[in-house]
């Protein structure tokens, strides 16, 4: 027998061309794509089935995992389409929002909302369907190498070997972390993301956020909502419930003392939230990590037969108005699969063979968007942010609304005397100013 | 909405509880003399760690969402924290 080497790993006659671990979207679009091109692959799922460990935390900008399931919209388990995007600055005892509603998001469809537990299940019937072997319930425990390579996993006392190992077990990646692709992230570029689905029913949810049919409404929060916390509130609109929860900045967390769940309960009684709850259930509770390091965090995302995708990979994108991890999954899937299928047809799956990924990865729009937005995890770490803007526009605008008989100001007037009010210093406006330009 | 308690708002998740073994381990001194203690009583969502009158730290691993936060604010060593074994743990039917 020959030694192994980078490029082929060992002579073992492995048990699958590709071992996807974790059955996530990033997992599900490699393992599809790879089963369609005509490779053996297995996907390797923790949960007692794909989607039973997942939480969606935003919207899923849908254009992209089309691409992959073009009856996506038609068959897969869909919420409701997103076409009002309400962006809300919220303050103790007063709010101000931008409501951006269009017809236009609706044809063609943009965005939708998804419970995770629902739609993974789909992607992995699509998968088995498409000749993916799938193993629900099996925690990989830690990945085989030989001869300085990746060449499988272990999983208890079971043994499986591939020529490519695919990360895609979430944020806190257990297996890139093994592998040494991925370092422990700092807390500052991580958030917990404490979430409950709210039962109401159908024509309830319709009626209180202006909805007609299968329409439905994404509110990004930001201020008193995470008691001025790095991160925000959100509240999305899925068929018959919402999904309602703050995304909280760990080290933010730690610094302020507070308890994640007496911030979660604070937002969902708020008195401008409250009434959207009102008479619904807590049909389920949890949390999930939110990586928000953005392009910082990437990193390495292949070595010699392993590539990491999604999550696992730092894949999230928080923009301030728009916060993404689901689309830039299916991307980084799409990427992968592209590349592995190129490396395993040429014979070379080391990490130069696998460069392939990167290189489609960063050549699209995911890449380029984590590139664009490279400056905003600092920016949203400004901390007016959280607290003082939101105040300073109920402000201004309680002195243009509020006529207490007093004569009345020009605009201009008004704002430089709350802003002389306000903490906030007018070159902290500049800069802040500058710097969201710069990075948003 | 009636504001409801975590245990009851737990109650209302799948689990299935591995009873033979805790993905869970605290270092009861490092935990005390890094903080790590406090810190991931206050962050943990589901109230997994409870500090107890004696300053330890109680483990409830059957209510974990198996979400990390813990083990990221954790010091090193102070906190064992890994997934429980496949097909356990919480299982989400919403998502």
């Amino acid at each position: 027998m020959s030694e192994p080497t980078a490029a082929t790993g060992p002579d073992v006659e492995p048990d699958f061309d590709v071992i996807v671990v974790g059955g996530g979207i990033a997992g599900c679009v490699t393992a599809y794509r790879l089963a369609q091109a005509g490779r053996s692959v297995v996907l390797i799922e923790r949960g007692e089935a794909p989607g039973s460990k997942n939480l969606s935390g935003g919207v899923l900008y849908s254009r992209v995992l089309e691409q992959v399931f073009p009856d996506l919209l038609t068959s897969a388990p869909i919420e409701r389409r997103i076409t009002r995007n309400y962006v809300q600055f919220l303050n103790a005892t007063s709010s101000v929002g931008i409501d951006y509603q269009d017809a236009r998001l609706a044809e063609p469809v943009n965005a939708v909302t998804v419970l995770r537990a629902r739609l993974d299940a789909w992607l992995a019937e699509r998968c088995e369907e498409a000749g993916v072997f799938l193993m629900p319930g099996v925690r990989v425990d830690r990945v085989i190498r030989e001869g300085g390579r990746v060449v499988g996993v272990r999983a208890g006392d079971d043994e499986l070997r591939a020529h490519v190992v695919v990360a895609a077990d979430g944020v806190n990646s257990f297996v890139a972390q093994e592998a040494g692709l991925r370092e422990k992230p700092p807390t500052h570029h991580l958030a917990v993301g404490v979430k409950a689905v709210v039962r109401l029913d159908e024509r309830t949810v319709a009626e209180r956020f202006h909805l007609v049919g299968d329409e439905g409404a994404a509110y990004a929060i930001v201020g008193d909502c995470t008691l001025g916390v790095g991160g925000g509130g959100f509240l999305y609109t899925n068929r018959d419930s919402l999904s309602v929860g703050v995304v909280l900045r760990l080290d933010d967390l730690v610094k302020r003392g507070l308890r994640s769940t007496d911030v979660f309960d604070h937002f969902l009684g708020h008195r401008f939230i409250a009434p959207f709850l009102e008479g619904g259930e807590i049909a389920e509770y949890g949390s999930h990590l939110v990586a928000e390091g953005g392009l910082e965090m990437v990193g390495h995302i292949h070595t010699d037969g392993m590539v990491v995708v999604g999550d696992a990979a730092g894949l999230t994108l928080n923009t301030g108005l728009t916060v993404r991890g689901m689309d830039l999954a299916a991307a980084s899937g799409i990427a992968a699969a592209k590349g592995i299928d190129e490396a395993l047809t040429s014979g070379d799956t080391s990490e130069a063979g696998l460069a392939g990924y990167r290189r489609e990865l960063f050549a699209g729009f995911a890449g380029k968007d984590m590139e664009t937005y490279a400056k905003a995890p600092a920016f949203l770490e400004r901390t007016r942010m959280y607290e003082e803007y939101g105040l300073l526009l109920g402000d201004v605008l309680h002195s243009v609304f509020d006529h207490d008989l007093t004569p009345r100001r020009h605009l201009s007037q008004v704002v430089r005397s709350e802003l002389k009010r306000s903490p906030v210093r007018l070159r902290d406006l500049l800069s802040d100013g500058l710097a969201g330009v710069r990075a948003l | 909405m009636k504001r409801t308690s975590i245990p009851e708002r737990l109650a209302g998740n799948r689990y299935v509880t591995d009873e033979d073994e805790s993905h869970i381990h605290v270092d009861q001194d490092l935990a005390r003399s890094t903080g790590t203690g406090k810190r991931i009583v206050a962050v943990c969502p589901a109230h997994v760690y409870t500090e107890e009158p004696d300053g330890t730290i109680s483990v409830e691993y059957a209510a974990c969402f198996e979400c990390g936060a813990c083990l990221a604010v954790a010091a090193p060593g102070a906190l064992t924290w890994h997934y429980p074994r496949g097909g356990t743990g919480v299982q989400f039917r919403e998502g």
